[in-house]
């Protein structure tokens, strides 16, 4: 029997999770290396994916067996351009997060095995074609997250763990409403299929499309977060141990946007055509709230948090721009902030265990001591703030261009994102970094040791290949963001538009002539 | 010329290579180098790619030759944006300003910055820069000037900073950041439009006709878009107020950065972008109004100053002035012309007050100096050169850019020989200003702190200001009325461009006449004042209104400060209050309500794990029932 490769990785992934838990409880060192060591295998595992992954439209490595009939679940998955990027931006910030653990004294098997446990659900979830699979994996990713908050978070950790179960336990609940009642609809009494293939392009009326529209739109949009239901996200993050918040803002925030696109977009085509006014103001409202919210966190880590609802605005105004350039931004900007947004924790993690405090107010002058931690963090932010030739500019931009052409209005307001950005990370970086250590606790500051940089080579690395040469991805998501394009221009009255057309003064000036 | 051309389509990479190598090399290795070799392979690396550009751009010298593009490699292919080089008069003449001068400014940054902790880093900075400076004058899409103008502002970031231990430095690398930042707004949007209406950032679809796809209210307000980058990148009324904070930095950072180099890039783009500057007359009227009044404004306020650097500082906003109007009178190459004479005379002027501050111990008030000639002679001498260049007086440099800009606005007639006497009045002011400004430092009776002991500077510093003199005083005769050469040169960039050429014939010289009397009046003014203390403290206490407004910059920043920022910054906190208080409030308290009635209506709660299991089915059944009845 051939191994398919996705049940591979998956099944790795669990492996590893095992193997971690089974390990001896006195030696309380090993988890961390072991976690380390086996979650390198998933990256193998999705780098040969990546390798492999043809620059085509369609499913790839798709894998079908029936769980059960009746219902019409199965074991449904496969890739394509939208989650091939994501399932490699999973495996890769799993390792970095065992790493930025090396602290974690407190039962440390338990935590490595949630992390990895955390992972095969992640990427469960950017795999699962069939419905219920997809829901049963958005669902178990609660399960380990929660646990790492409640269990490692600092002081108010139960606090953020239950309001960030219930929050995102409530959307889900729509959704599985949602899921139930479109396979209801879709089957019309016959044999019901949860595959999503089979609810591609059912041509259901615009009310129905509406509805389950929102019963979906509601439960990606608390994950993404948008305004108004992202409340949860500053107090998870800012409660979570370091490798809870590089795994919540580089993977899991992304199970919304991608959520959207996958489900929204793709199932209830008219739905998405129609609600274009209302998802790109709340992500605009999201881009400029988020910042302005951000510049005057006292805590540097809620700072960040803030940061990513302003990011993750750009990425929902990418989606529902309905452009070419609009849809390839949305989906590189998934993976660009998650490695920027990720080394930004993992910075506010290595402060905090340094000095015991997030809050910007108790730096100062740290650069002086620590040049290498200040320069890492200026450079994460400066690509954060999207400098071109880092990677966080090509996803912002291909969005700002790609959103010209159908949403004008919402691209000027969301523009004003790239200077309200600059302004909060710049002054955080001014404050806690610059000037004389005036504190005694910052004169004696250490800066980062090897192992600390040895995690930050594959995120500089991948910072500066996908600033400069994007394409390595864009090549591979582009045929997927077309097709859907097409699907929409299929099955609705939308046209993307081409170049909007002027009457250009060259022809005037013949007219008169 | 046919084996040159090839040589430039197959190496002209190499002229952002090296630089970036050099920046790479220093990187990892500069600091466990011994001190001036870090210097010295950062200059070798700047120096080289000049070598390289010279070479390259020998077929194009006698002008009329069209330019060459190179594509290096894909970027986003679905805007048209890739890394494509455009090797075209225009580029070649940014590319050997940045590289000839930037490569006299490292040779002097390694007597300059001896001593300091971190010489090695600064190099890698510098080097980066020219590299990113490169990147922006040579690239064939406006994604890649964009991406460029981004780097420079980074690198200007970490230079102004450069001693972040110091708050002032780094307050004022933040600023303009986010100074620029603003500006960089109008470009973006200005992007987006393009992108709209031409589906592709390359300059081979935008710029060849966009008369055949812009309207007029689009290509004015494209125009409009990029004049609001280049007010940001150069300084202009009302976003100048980062450059004299950037002065915080290295004083030949700021020969380099924010005088010579880097600043011009607001003039460069609005010249590149000259085919949709040329559909707008009214776009070219904000550009022309906007340089004009920054001329004036900032030379009014340079009038005031007491920094050795902070009247430089003015006078390059002044004279950026300059060339936007030059740029905005549709006289394209009399803009760059300007760029040219004035990068490489302001250049010089800052390296020589960075030779003064050097050897006066860090001294910057002017009030301090005097008399430093006879103890600095070549510093001294050299800076009577860039005064006198600068003051615009025949035969040296200033005095034929200026003048073929002033020129072509008065030629171009009506509202622009209103800008042409605010021009006139600026060049006055400016002929003024700078001579007080020597006379200040290097003539008259020292005044010096107790412990100053001012001295020449070393030969690696003098060599560099010696061969700026020289360029200050005949890189002007590229372009004579007589002998139009670097306008020649330039033609084939502009070539679809209605270029507005200056004055011919005796109103040509009836205009440099009042242009040179206005420079000698402006001198001999100043000299006449300064030189004598009576004279000078009744020409302050006469004009002590004026002056001391202008020595607060006629408290812009305050002004700023208090309407835009404060605002701004009670908006944000009233927004996290808002954040905290009213919709996180909203859910704590539902939950809070949730929570109350669950306990209501389950007096035998059964805890958490099992109400939400039941919560959990019983939900989903009611909305499946609910989807269901309603047809769905």
């Amino acid at each position: 029997m051939e191994i398919s490769v996705i049940s591979l990785l998956i099944g790795v992934a669990i492996a590893a999770a095992i193997i971690v838990s089974l390990l001896p409880a006195r030696r309380p060192e090993l988890p961390i290396p072991v976690g380390l060591l086996l979650s390198l295998i998933p990256v193998a595992i999705a780098g040969w994916m990546f390798w492999e992954f043809e620059s085509s439209a369609g499913i790839q490595f798709a894998e079908f067996l029936t769980i059960y009939e009746p219902w019409g679940i199965a074991w449904n998955v496969g890739v394509d351009g939208l989650s091939m990027p994501m399932v490699l931006i999973t495996t890769i910030l799993v390792p970095v997060s065992i790493g930025a653990s090396s602290s974690i004294s407190d039962r440390p098997r338990l935590f490595v095995t949630m992390i990895l446990l955390l992972e095969a659900a992640t990427l469960g979830v950017f795999v699962a074609l069939d419905l219920i699979v997809f829901y049963v994996f958005f669902e178990f990713v609660l399960v380990p997250m929660t646990f790492l908050i409640g269990i490692w978070g600092s002081e108010n950790r139960i606090y953020a763990a239950v309001k960030f179960f219930l929050y995102t336990a409530f959307g889900s609940l729509l959704m599985l409403g949602g899921i139930i009642a479109l396979v209801l609809t879709a089957s019309a009494g016959g044999v019901p299929s949860f595959a999503w293939q089979d609810l591609v392009g059912l041509g259901l009326p615009e009310s129905t499309q509406l509805w389950l529209f929102a019963a979906f739109g509601i439960a990606f949009a608390i994950k993404v977060p948008l305004v108004p239901v992202h409340t949860w996200l500053p107090d998870a993050h800012v409660q979570a141990p370091t490798a809870g918040s590089v795994l919540l803002a580089g993977v899991l925030l992304k199970m919304g946007t991608y959520g959207l696109l996958r489900f929204n977009v793709i199932l209830f085509p008219e739905a998405a055509v129609q609600a274009v006014p209302v998802m790109a103001t709340l992500a605009v409202i999201g881009i400029v709230y988020g910042a302005a919210v951000a510049i005057v966190q006292p805590d540097l880590k809620k700072l960040v948090a803030y940061s990513s609802i302003s990011h993750l605005g750009f990425i929902v105004l990418g989606i529902f721009a309905l452009t070419g350039a609009g849809l390839e931004g949305a989906v590189i900007q998934n993976v660009n902030h998650a490695i920027t947004t990720g080394a930004l924790f993992l910075l506010v993690g290595m402060l905090y265990e340094r000095r015991h405090t997030k809050l910007i107010a108790d730096y100062g002058g740290v650069a002086k001591n620590a040049p290498i931690l200040a320069g890492m963090f200026l450079f994460m932010s400066l690509a954060s703030i999207g400098v071109p030739g880092l990677n966080g500019f090509v996803g912002e931009f291909l969005v700002l261009v790609g959103a010209g052409r159908t949403l004008p209005v919402w691209t000027v307001i969301a523009a004003t994102g790239v200077i309200l950005a600059a302004i909060y990370l710049l002054w955080a970086y001014q404050r806690v970094f610059t000037g004389e250590p005036d504190k005694e606790e910052n004169k004696t500051i250490k800066d980062l040791h090897f192992g600390e940089i040895a995690l930050f080579v594959p995120l500089v690395a991948l910072v500066l290949v996908l600033g400069l040469y994007p394409n390595v991805l864009l090549e591979k998501i582009t045929p997927t963001t077309d097709a859907i394009l097409e699907h929409l221009e299929a099955t609705t009255d939308y046209e993307v538009p081409d170049t909007i057309e002027l009457t250009p003064i060259g022809e005037v000036e013949q007219d008169h002539g | 010329m046919d084996q040159l051309v090839t040589f430039a389509e197959q190496w002209i990479w190499l002229v952002i290579a090296l630089p970036l190598a050099g920046f790479v090399f220093n990187h990892f290795l500069g600091s466990r180098l011994p001190e001036p070799l870090a210097g010295v392979i950062a200059t070798l690396a700047s120096g080289s790619a000049f070598v390289v550009a010279l070479v390259a751009a020998l077929p194009w010298i006698d002008g009329g030759r069209h330019g060459v593009t190179v594509e290096l490699w894909d970027w986003m292919p679905s805007i048209g944006a890739e890394f494509e080089i455009l090797w075209d008069p225009l580029s070649i003449a940014m590319t050997l300003l940045v590289t000839g001068v930037g490569t006299l400014i490292h040779l002097y940054s390694v007597g300059y910055m001896h001593g300091d902790g971190r010489f090695s880093r600064y190099f890698t900075y510098l080097n980066l820069f020219a590299t990113s400076m490169l990147i922006l004058v040579l690239a064939n899409n406006f994604a890649m000037v964009f991406l460029g103008w981004e780097a420079v502002g980074m690198c200007s970031y970490l230079l102004i900073s450069f001693w972040y231990t110091k708050p002032v430095a780094a307050e004022a690398g933040k600023k303009a950041f986010v100074v620029n930042r603003i500006g960089d707004f109008g470009f973006i949007l200005g992007l987006v439009a393009v992108f709209a209406f031409f589906g592709t950032m390359s300059f081979d679809e935008v710029l060849v006709e966009p008369g055949a796809v812009l309207d007029q209210n689009w290509a004015t307000a494209i125009g409009i878009a990029f004049l609001v980058a280049a007010i940001g990148k150069s300084a202009q009324i009302p976003l100048y107020v980062w450059l004299p904070d950037a002065m915080a930095g290295p004083t030949p950072a700021s020969a380099l950065i924010h005088a010579a180099t880097m600043v011009t890039a607001g003039v460069y783009l609005i010249a590149r972008s000259a085919a949709i500057f040329d559909l707008s007359e009214t776009a070219l009227m904000a550009v022309a109004t906007v340089g004009a009044l920054t001329a004036l404004w900032a030379a009014i306020i340079a009038m005031g100053q007491n920094d050795i650097k902070g009247v430089l500082a003015y006078s390059t906003i002044s004279q950026l002035g300059y060339m936007v109007v030059g740029v905005g009178s549709a006289a394209f190459t009399a803009g760059i012309f300007h760029l040219i004479t004035h990068g490489v005379f302001k250049a010089l002027l800052f390296l020589g007050a960075g030779s003064v501050i050097h050897s006066m111990g860090d001294e910057q008030d002017m009030r301090k100096m005097g008399g430093l000639l006879k103890k600095m002679p070549v510093t001294g001498w050299t800076m009577a050169v860039a005064t006198l260049a600068i003051a615009g007086i025949p035969p040296l440099a200033g005095f034929w850019s200026k003048d073929e800009i002033l020129s072509a606005a008065f030629n171009r007639g009506g509202y622009y020989q209103f800008i042409w006497a605010l021009g006139i009045i600026t060049a006055v002011l400016t002929a003024f200003y700078m001579t007080r400004w020597f006379v200040l430092v290097f003539l008259g009776e020292p005044r010096w702190d107790s412990d100053a002991h001012p001295h020449e500077s070393p030969g690696v510093m003098t060599l560099p200001l010696v061969l700026l003199a020289v360029g200050a005083a005949v890189i002007g005769v590229i372009n004579t009325p007589w002998r139009l050469g670097f306008e020649h040169f330039l033609e084939p960039s502009f070539e679809s461009i209605h270029l507005q050429h200056a004055a011919e014939g005796t109103i040509a010289w009836v205009i440099a006449g009042i242009a040179t009397i206005g420079a000698i009046a402006g001198v001999a003014f100043g000299y006449l004042t300064y030189r004598n203390r009576e004279r000078k403290e009744r020409f302050e206490r006469g004009a002590s209104r004026l002056l001391s407004g202008a020595e607060r910059g006629f408290g812009v920043d305050g002004f700023y400060g208090k309407r835009v920022v404060a605002p701004l910054a009670a908006t944000a906190e009233a927004s996290a209050r808002f954040d905290s208080k009213v919709v996180d409030g909203a859910v704590n308290g539902l939950a809070a309500l949730v929570a109350k009635a669950g306990t209501a209506l389950q007096p035998l709660q059964s805890g958490f794990v099992r109400s939400y299991g039941v919560g959990l089915v019983a939900g989903t059944l009611v909305l499946v029932v609910w989807f269901v009845m309603r047809g769905v």
